[in-house]
């Protein structure tokens, strides 16, 4: 092979690659736009599209219409984005610091720590002196935390290996859900139908000023990602190889589980558990894109926004008139689209 | 670069893996290390990337400073991963790396696959490379950050003899050219004895020989490292070859 030809063998590679990336991004963006839209449309009421669109865009619309977006669709679509994205990205690099395929929030006690903190507000009214409103999403972020600090502390023991805190989580998942269980059987009728379908999952008590804690909380992550795209992206060739490479593996981990506990924290806080997009999220994006994580974690966060954006759009059409919770659509949809993805693929990953 | 070791001793919980360790390695040469299954020569090197607690003294060049281009390449090649052949070498240059790949780390990439022959793998990503391929990406991970200090671990375990060639040569051309301090873990004692320019040999954790390869490489060493006893011929172009006839016995390590 000639020189000029070998240049172009590894800079059509990188463009293949970064070209492949961007289109993937630009792709989801556009499915992100439509599902607000359609999400924004969809209710007791269905609006026209062309003047949902319009009043989203700034356009000027009929006034009741306005009223409607505005007021109660739009916060409830954008809350649905941005937990979506808030699970994904923290599914994408749970994945990524435990080398794990199964790891997630919800697979690994986070989300039913945040349960808990719940069920100790509505069973025994056990919580922080705040508003009635965040009692509920300030006691399940608390409990996400400590869940979070549990597995770090309990599966960094001895020395905070992957196979360490997997386990940790997953002891913890079990505490958790026994916890939850045993408030629930002490519950009055009411309190544990509530603590039920807090636990189901639901978009229908997002505000704006809920959506505004997500964002910042999304905003200030952010940055401390961008630092560790090429550390965590090296932490996928194993702890002793990323050691070698000069990074600070157990510093990345510690890291890594504060931006988890607070991504978690704030998306099961407003909206409650919603499994399998922390899950899937990662997987669609490992299939499309790769590892390389200044592709992977964006892919991740947006194919979670997606997830949600048209759970939410179901969850008023599956059966007019009806809401269906938010975390059981995820799976009911996300689970065939999520084998029909897995069974297609011909690379191997795990 | 030059590697002084002085009493290297590691420890996994109660079990001594290495005991006592004392060898220099002079820059612009390979020191090849051998030894049973078991014997600590990944522990050893290890130890020298810093990868391990252990007690003793390592000095680079006279410092106890580790150099920050240290290039290291494991034995364990079976991380499941969704990453091109492009990005895990982009990797060996993660101090340099910013959010956006620069000419230079490409160009450095595309030099390091034009030595070892895998330009036009480039793009692939590791899960469709063979067992060599793979060992050739990690390879060319450990040299593209232009290391002074360069430490393989079985660098040819999964390679066909072509390639096994190629990439001793490549390495002993890089280490003579570069001055670089090469430590090089090896099962096959030929290729030891043919492209080490010294060889440490260990065995229960424990230094039997260290020096020229004619003098460590001996008989009697093989029966006392490996428990092989062995032939010593001599080729017609005056390379020594050794033969493994029989087992004298067989010890397991705990």
């Amino acid at each position: 092979m000639t020189p000029a030809a070998t240049v172009d063998a590894v800079t059509v590679a990188y463009r293949r690659s970064a070209s492949r990336r961007v289109t993937v991004m630009l792709a989801a963006l556009a499915a992100l736009l439509l599902g607000v839209l359609l999400d924004a449309a969809t209710g007791p009421a269905l609006l026209p599209l062309a003047a949902v669109a319009r009043s989203v865009l700034g356009y000027p619309s009929d006034p009741a219409v306005e009223a409607i977006v505005w007021s109660i669709r739009l916060p409830v679509a954008l809350t649905a984005i941005s937990v979506g994205a808030a699970l994904g990205l923290s599914g994408a690099i749970m994945q990524t610091i435990l080398n794990n395929p199964l790891a997630s929030s919800y697979t690994l006690g986070i989300s039913a720590g945040a349960g808990f903190g719940a069920a100790l507000v509505i069973v025994l009214g056990a919580s922080l002196p705040v508003p009635e409103a965040y009692a509920i999403p300030l006691n399940a972020m608390l409990f996400a935390g400590v869940a979070c600090a549990g597995v770090f502390l309990i599966g960094g023991a001895r020395a905070a290996t992957a196979e360490g805190l997997v386990l940790a989580g997953i002891a913890l998942l079990f505490l958790f859900q026994a916890l939850t269980a045993l408030l629930q059987m002490i519950a009055s009728p009411e309190s544990l139908q509530q603590v039920v379908f807090w636990l189901f999952g639901s978009l229908q008590k997002s505000t704006w000023p809920k959506l505004w804690v997500l964002v910042a909380v999304l905003a200030v992550c952010t940055p401390f990602l961008v630092r560790d795209v090429w550390g965590l992206t090296a932490l996928k060739m194993g702890d002793a190889r990323a050691s070698a490479l000069g990074v600070n593996v157990r510093a990345l981990r510690f890291r890594s589980f504060v931006l988890i506990s607070a991504l978690t924290g704030v998306a099961v806080a407003f909206v409650g558990t919603i499994g399998f997009v922390g899950l899937v999220a990662p997987h669609v994006a490992r299939m499309l894109i790769g590892e390389d994580q200044r592709g992977f974690l964006p892919v991740s966060a947006l194919m979670g926004a997606v997830l949600l954006s048209l759970a939410s759009v179901a969850s008023k059409t599956i059966s007019p008139g009806a809401i269906f919770p938010i975390g059981i659509v995820t799976s009911l949809i996300g689970v065939p689209f999520f084998i029909w993805m897995v069974l297609r693929t011909r690379r191997a990953y795990w | 670069m030059s590697i002084d070791v002085q009493g290297l001793s590691v420890h996994y919980g109660a079990r001594t893996v290495l005991q006592d360790i004392n060898l220099y390695a002079r820059a612009g040469r390979v020191l090849g290390i051998v030894g049973p299954n078991g014997s600590g020569k990944s522990t050893l090197v290890k130890a020298v990337a810093g990868l391990l607690k252990a007690s003793g003294r390592i000095r680079f060049n006279g410092s106890e400073a580790r150099p920050k281009s240290v290039g290291y390449m494991p034995q364990d090649l079976q991380t499941p991963m969704a990453l091109t052949v492009l990005e895990v070498v982009l990797l060996g240059r993660l101090a340099e790396l910013g959010l956006t790949v620069s000419a230079d780390d490409l160009e450095a990439v595309r030099q390091v696959l034009q030595l070892l022959g895998m330009e036009a793998l480039a793009g692939r990503y590791l899960s469709e490379l063979s067992g060599g391929q793979r060992q050739m990406v990690f390879l060319a991970q450990a040299l593209v950050s232009q290391p002074t200090v360069l430490l393989l671990d079985e660098p040819i375990s999964a390679l066909d003899i072509c390639h096994q060639l190629e990439v001793l040569e490549v390495v002993r051309a890089m280490t003579l050219e570069r001055g670089l301090c090469t430590l090089m873990v090896l099962h096959d004692l030929n290729a030891a004895a043919r492209f080490a320019d010294d060889v440490a040999m260990l065995r229960e954790g424990c230094l039997v020989g260290c020096g020229d390869p004619k003098d460590v490489l001996t008989v009697e060493n093989i029966v006392t490292g490996f428990g092989v006893e062995a032939e010593a011929l001599t080729c017609i172009d005056g390379t020594g070859v050794l033969i493994p006839r029989r087992p004298v016995r067989v010890t397991i390590v705990d």
